[in-house]
């Protein structure tokens, strides 16, 4: 699977570095440490859509209602905390748990009706979206208090100090869970591979992180918003390759029949994984609302479903099932959002926007279309 | 005797796929089971994995009278089926689908070394050579995965070992590959049965072979007394 990661990433990887610096020299803003922490807020709601649209990938589905889902989610969240006085949490707890039972609807009317996904989903793109209008009535738009908690989740920036701790301590564990694989490994009497080839991701993405502090600390400092989504992504990719239901999602992504063979429930893995892009969705939507600080009618609308699944295949989750990581949410929403904002820097059109956006998907897809007629086992 | 079966019939609407048909599998015995398209074979797997349901008919395991209503309970007397669609996914590596449906875990959390090396083991005893078993099972050959789909039989611990075509896919290399892994299951005291077109590889691996012809018996032979000629008149129909 490493292997693949790497023919995943690689693609993804040159194109932000064509982005970097095509709108890097274009204009001067773009690489500038206060436009970048814009890029990081903008991306994180979306990205954490595209997490959710990720789940079903892995199954070879479709999820077109995770756009209405986060909107609606958005909605009842502020509803019940502004309108109802309910307390924050409870108010997010509900509305995460409104998008939980909304996945798990629509996966249980996909697997036990066997309609197909993308038409179960394209109900609800309409009818979450309908109720969404229906619970804000007249009014249209509900303010969320700049004060509050949930407002201030996307105006909250780490401390230096705080940002380099979290930092070190991720690439500590790391080094140290590897360098006690490799041991375990070896009195298992199991290959080991190199070790350069062990450190060298460590040290990359050291790097990296050194190098985002360093940067995003020119301006106000690492988000709070980046550091929730990038720990969702981790955390979601480690449930994925570590645990049984994770690897059984691959199971029925890579083939259904085999799955149930072997004894799997496929249709709970089905119906948990619908569950997870919801509730997913519904953190998005939550997220998107603390930045904007309030819920309109246009919440979840327009072009974050679309935008959300481009990623998804943009940084490498496989249309087909079975292939990619969350790690695809993420350099894929980097990858439309970097586009978004160098085009909006230099005053381009969204008309050109769209059109550009629509080239890199193609592109996404037509190499995923073709790993896949290159693999030895295309025949299935 | 592992496996007894008596006076098994099965219809399906007008088709009479078996008819009192006798199957007796021993330990430590290849037993080819061989005949015509149509002939029955399939449907007498089946109904011994448990996927179909005999009209009548007795099915005796290690001396027992057993009833096989469901693919579980047979696989609980342990009677493992390799289909000849293999079940594999092609997007896992090895270790994942050898432990298909059966991961092992503590607390949810895989056991990825203790896996990998129970895998390693058993494909080593069982003489499977592949390079690399963390590598997906999309980049194997042929032969390597059916020797996944059969090591995977294996750690069931079953005592009976179904192969449905196992071969019909391969090349010549892969081929002997395969059969060189069927002699080993026999050499570990299971009783297999192999379903096969190709009388060649049924000679060469067998110990004993059962013809069946238009859903009945039509003859049984130790491998060494049987030549193709015998074989290929039972199996049409033309002796007399
Ligand atoms: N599900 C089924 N429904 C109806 N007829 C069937 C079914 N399965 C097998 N048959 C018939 O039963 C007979 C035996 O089939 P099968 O066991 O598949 O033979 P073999 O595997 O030896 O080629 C054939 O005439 C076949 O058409
Ligand atoms: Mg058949």
């Amino acid at each position: 699977m490493s292997q693949r990661l790497t023919i995943g990433i690689t693609p993804v990887v040159a194109g932000l570095a064509v982005i970097a610096v095509t709108f890097g020299l274009l204009n001067e803003h773009f690489l500038a440490p206060e436009n970048l922490t814009n890029l990081m807020l903008q991306m994180a709601a979306t990205g954490t859509i595209s997490l959710g649209i990720v789940m079903v990938l892995l199954l070879g589905e479709i999820d077109l209602s995770a756009g209405s889902v986060s909107g609606l989610a958005a909605v009842v969240m502020t509803i019940l905390s502004v309108n109802r006085h309910l307390p924050v949490a409870a108010a997010i707890a509900l509305a995460l748990l409104t998008g939980a039972a909304i996945g798990t609807l629509q996966g249980v009317l996909f697997t036990r009706l066997g309609m197909p996904s993308f038409v179960v989903t394209l109900a609800g793109l309409i009818g979450w979206q309908g109720l969404l209008l229906y619970l804000l009535g007249r009014g249209g738009t509900i303010n969320l208090p700049f004060t509050g908690f949930v407002a201030k989740l996307s105006d909250t920036w780490l401390p230096a100090w705080l940002s380099w701790s979290i930092a070190a301590l991720a690439i500590v564990a790391w080094s140290a869970v590897t360098a006690l694989q490799r041991r375990l490994r070896e009195t298992a009497g199991l290959p080991v591979t190199a070790l350069w080839r062990a450190a060298a991701p460590i040290a990359g993405v050291a790097a990296l992180l050194a190098g985002t502090i360093v940067l995003l600390g020119a301006d106000r400092g690492v988000p709070l918003l980046l550091v929730l989504f990038v720990s969702m992504v981790v955390a979601l990719d480690l449930g994925l390759r570590h645990t049984v239901i994770g690897q059984r999602i691959f199971a029925v992504g890579g083939n259904p029949e085999a799955a149930r063979r072997a004894g799997i429930n496929v249709n709970a893995v089905r119906v948990l994984a619908f569950a997870a892009c919801a509730t997913l969705a519904a953190v998005g939507g939550i997220l998107a609302a603390s930045r904007l600080a309030a819920v309109n009618q246009s919440s979840g609308g327009s072009d974050i479903l679309l935008m959300a699944i481009a990623a998804a295949v943009i940084g490498g989750a496989s249309l087909f099932g079975g292939r990619g990581r969350t790690y695809a949410a993420l350099l894929g929403i980097l990858v439309i959002q970097s586009i978004t904002n160098g085009m909006l820097l230099l005053n381009v059109d969204s008309s050109i926007r769209f059109m550009v956006t629509a080239g890199v998907l193609i592109v996404a897809v037509a190499i995923d279309s073709l790993a896949r007629k290159g693999s030895p086992g295309a025949a299935r | 005797m592992v496996l007894q079966v008596r006076d098994i019939s099965k219809r399906y609407g007008a088709v009479q796929a078996l008819q009192n048909v006798r199957l007796d599998l021993a330990a430590g015995e290849v037993t080819a089971l061989v005949g015509d398209n149509g002939a029955g074979k399939s449907t007498l797997i089946k109904v011994i994995a448990g996927v179909v349901a005999a009209d009548h008919g007795t099915i005796s395991f290690e001396g027992r009278p057993v009833r096989i209503n469901r693919p579980h309970d047979a696989q609980s007397l342990g009677i493992a089926t390799v289909y000849q669609d293999l079940a594999l996914c092609e997007n896992l590596n090895v270790v994942a689908n050898l432990f298909l449906g059966a991961e092992q875990h503590h607390g949810g959390l895989l056991r990825h070394i203790h896996m990998e090396r129970t895998a390693h083991e058993l494909l080593t005893s069982l003489d499977v050579r592949i390079p690399d078993i963390r590598q997906p099972v999309a980049t194997l050959s042929g032969g390597q995965r059916q020797s996944v789909a059969i090591a995977r039989a294996l750690l069931g611990q079953p005592k009976l070992v179904v192969l449905d075509e196992p071969t019909a896919s391969l090349g010549v290399e892969q081929t002997a590959q395969v059969l060189a892994l069927i002699r080993r299951l026999r050499e570990r005291g299971l009783a297999v049965l192999l379903i096969s077109h190709n009388l060649a590889d049924v000679l060469a691996v067998s110990d004993r072979i059962t013809v069946l012809r238009l859903g009945r018996n039509a003859g049984d032979y130790r491998t060494d007394d049987a030549d193709q000629d015998t074989i290929v008149a039972a199996i049409t129909g033309a002796r007399a």
